[in-house]
């Protein structure tokens, strides 16, 4: 399998906090890879770091054979990875078409429309809401957005950031739905990070669990649904 | 066998329970008013031959408590759900000094007495009383608890739908207005005036409203812009239409050289650095006095010509003048009404560039990088880039507007362009709400206009100024019209063209 992503010791701070120890993880073409962990692990850290922001200060991250550590975020966007980050952080005064338009900044017009024919497919909620204002969204609208807009760009990786967070439950289902027919129908990588384990680690084909900034299991999405221990903390006592 | 009489307690005691928190709230008020007036309002110094001696004026101050007092019943009638009862008050104060004020006659004693001996300050308290009655009667006809009418949401989007009209009738308006009688001397220059003003609020817009970047210097730009003029044609000889492209990409080139360095500051940061760039500017342009004529400033600067043509009576040797040209009789307002027209044009400009870099990436890039700027990144959205252009294209039209300044006064000097000019300008875009082409039209109208026809209030000016921005924020928050217009408007089967993110990237 070749490998999308590799990510090698890498140690990110903010200011004299490190808040990774060393992670270490590989993503392979084609995979869901979900990355689990309580909160103020260090996941939504982790994907800042491969896009750039903030800096890892040591280690090295690999994608697609180029590394790209130390390069500007904008550039790391520009190379094919787009992120549906941490609490949506869609344009609130924005309409979900201008949201979309500008997930296509760096494309251009050209393919626009195609693209664009392809998010309403996969989310068709947000054509009816087409020129609604963003912020108006209800929640699990705003993280279809989010995902829509991410995907305007045409990834080869895509980094989603809790897409579970704060929606109801069946909403969630429905983006888990879309996260993996993304992956089947558009053989995308996918890196998917999440609280909620239980739905994550179904969809996964290989899990990583993280603890205080450190990758403490890895495995297959079905064995770590089976770990005693990942069951313990992230299954039945830990939500 | 009890009748309720009007004293007996248990009549008495909800109305009482009731009036008390108001009655505490409002002698609070009066409190802090008398502490505020006695000594700003109740005493004043007068220059005696004795020397400086102190004159009393407590009834007054009398005065002024008592209105705030029951202004300050009213309003918590107003807001308490009691409408009709604190309408009666406001409304019946209102209706008293209008009365006052309208009858005054030679005597210059009215139907009823005044509060104040000063018609200003009346007319003031007066418009405020006004304003509160109006909100008032519509909290009263339309029978929910919420703002009045034109404040919500129906209001706002039949408004909304009528912007384009508008927009398009002010522009007409502004075309065939020098045409009018009542477009005299005074009344053309004030609208040249407001115009520059509006011209420089579109620029600062750009920036300001849509990039979201807090810029407290905006008078540096304008500055550089009429320098360059200035000093083109002093010492290059040029004239107004050569030079306003210089002028352009001068003020263009400074934006982006202060743009460089602090761009990568956020809000206050940015702010507090602009607001030392602009004084840094007007400090250079004293002290260089060998260059830039100091504090005396530049005078003799050309005016614009028609093709070449000046706007004077007599023609300098072998040249022919407009009025000559034309075979008109001279008059010196068409001087002002071709300068009306070119900072109408120039205006204009602005105003359609920026509605068309809206609607492309780099525009809307802008406003994208205003609302968070950690999802452009995240995008692909280079803000270093994105924040640039929009600092030097704003500075861009800064620069032209300073241009057409220089060539209207004729003399300049780094006195025209202090701290207190950037406050108009951002009041300007800030009271017309952030991104507001037509809001910027407004305020500038209101803040410029207006005070320039109430010249007569003199010292006042500022006083009613800093009121109407106060109750622009209690009413309007937002800005006068904070309305975001969509940059696709959706109309079945349009939307291929419109819709795109149009050619080029970001
Ligand atoms: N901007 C920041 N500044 C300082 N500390 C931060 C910042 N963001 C996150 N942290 C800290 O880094 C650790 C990891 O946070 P985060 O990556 O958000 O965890 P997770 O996404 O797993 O919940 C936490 O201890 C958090 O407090
Ligand atoms: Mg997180």
């Amino acid at each position: 399998m070749n490998k999308v992503l590799t990510i090698e010791n890498v140690q990110t701070f903010y200011g004299h906090i490190q808040a990774l120890h060393g992670v270490s993880l590989d993503v392979d073409e084609g995979e869901i890879a979900t990355l689990i962990g309580a909160n103020g692990a260090g996941k939504s850290t982790l994907l800042m770091t491969i896009c750039g922001d903030p800096q890892a200060r040591s280690g090295r991250i690999v994608y697609k054979g180029e590394e790209i550590t130390g390069k500007p975020t904008y550039e790391i966007m520009r190379m094919g990875i787009a992120q549906s980050p941490e609490g949506r952080r869609i344009f609130p005064r924005m309409t979900v078409l201008e949201n979309l338009q500008i997930g296509a900044t760096i494309l251009g017009p050209d393919r626009f429309e195609e693209d664009l024919a392809k998010v309403y497919e996969l989310f068709p909620i947000l054509k009816e809401r087409e020129r609604q204002r963003g912020g108006t969204l209800s929640g699990g609208e705003q993280q279809m957005l989010a995902i829509g807009r991410a995907l305007m760009s045409r990834p080869r990786l895509l980094l989603l950031d809790e897409p579970s967070l704060g929606i109801a439950p069946l909403i969630v289902k429905r983006i888990f739905e879309a996260i993996r027919r993304i992956n089947e129908e558009e053989k995308m990588t996918i890196f998917l990070v999440e609280q909620n384990a239980h739905h994550a680690l179904r969809l996964a084909h290989r899990g990583y669990v993280m603890v205080n900034g450190r990758i403490q299991l890895t495995g297959s999405g079905r064995d770590l649904l089976a770990n005693p221990e990942v069951r313990a903390a992230y299954l039945e006592g830990g939500r | 066998m009890r009748q309720t009489s009007l004293f007996d307690p248990a009549f008495l005691r909800p109305i009482l329970a009731f009036l008390r928190p108001i009655l505490i709230d409002a002698a609070k008020a009066a409190g802090i008013a008398t502490l505020l007036t006695v000594f700003m309002v109740g005493i004043r110094t007068v220059d005696n031959p004795q020397g400086l001696q102190a004159e009393y004026r407590f009834d007054d101050v009398f005065t002024a408590v008592a209105i705030v007092f029951f202004g300050r019943i009213a309003l918590s009638l107003l807001s308490g759900g009691r409408v009709l009862a604190g309408l009666v008050v406001v409304g019946g104060f209102s209706a008293w000094m209008l009365i006052a004020l309208l009858t005054v006659g030679e005597t210059g004693i009215g139907l009823l007495p005044k509060p104040f001996a000063s018609t200003v300050v009346c007319w003031i308290v007066t418009l405020a009383a006004i304003g509160f009655s109006l909100r008032g009667f519509f909290l009263l006809t339309r029978g929910d608890k919420g703002a009045p009418a034109v404040f919500k949401e129906e209001g706002a989007l039949s408004l909304r739908r009528m912007t384009p009209w508008i927009g398009a009738a002010l522009i007409l308006f502004a075309f065939v207005m020098p045409w009018f009688d009542f477009a005299n001397r005074r009344i053309m220059d004030m609208a040249v005036l407001v115009l520059t003003y509006v011209m420089l609020g579109w620029g600062l817009n750009i920036v300001v409203g849509l990039a979201g970047l807090l810029d407290l210097g905006y008078v540096a730009f304008y500055a550089v812009g009429a320098y360059t003029f200035a000093l083109t044609s002093f010492y290059f000889d040029l004239g107004f239409w050569v030079a306003l492209p210089v002028c352009g990409a001068m003020t263009a080139f400074f934006g982006v050289m202060l743009g460089f360095p602090v761009l990568r500051l956020r809000g206050d940061y940015l702010a507090i650095v602009t607001l030392g760039f602009g004084e840094i500017i007007r400090v250079i342009l004293i002290n260089w006095w060998w260059f830039t004529g100091g504090p005396d400033g530049i005078r003799g600067i050309p005016r614009p010509t028609f093709f070449g043509m000046e706007f004077r009576r007599k023609p300098r040797e072998g040249e022919e003048t407009f009025h000559s040209f034309f075979d008109l009789d001279y008059s010196s307002v068409d001087r002002i009404v071709y300068l009306y027209y070119i900072i109408l044009l120039l205006a204009l400009i602005t105003n359609l560039f920026t509605m068309r870099m809206r609607r492309l990436p780099v525009g809307r890039a802008w406003e994208a990088l205003r609302e968070d700027e950690v999802a452009c990144r995240a995008l692909g959205i280079n803000p270093v880039n994105t924040k640039l252009t929009a600092f030097g294209l704003g500075a861009m039209f800064g620069g032209f507007a300073g241009c057409f300044f220089a060539a209207r006064q004729g003399f300049i000097s780094p006195e025209s362009f202090t701290f207190i000019e950037s406050a108009v300008i951002l009041a300007i875009v800030v009271l017309g709400g952030l991104g507001s082409q037509i809001g910027v039209v407004i305020a500038s109208i209101l803040l410029i206009g207006v005070p320039e026809l109430f010249r007569e209030l003199q010292e006042y000016r500022m006083l009613a100024f800093g009121g109407g921005m106060v109750l622009v924020m209690v009413w309007r928050p937002r800005g006068l019209l904070s309305h975001r217009d969509p940059t696709v408007r959706l109309f079945k089967g349009r939307r291929t063209k419109s819709a795109r993110p149009s050619e080029g990237t970001a």
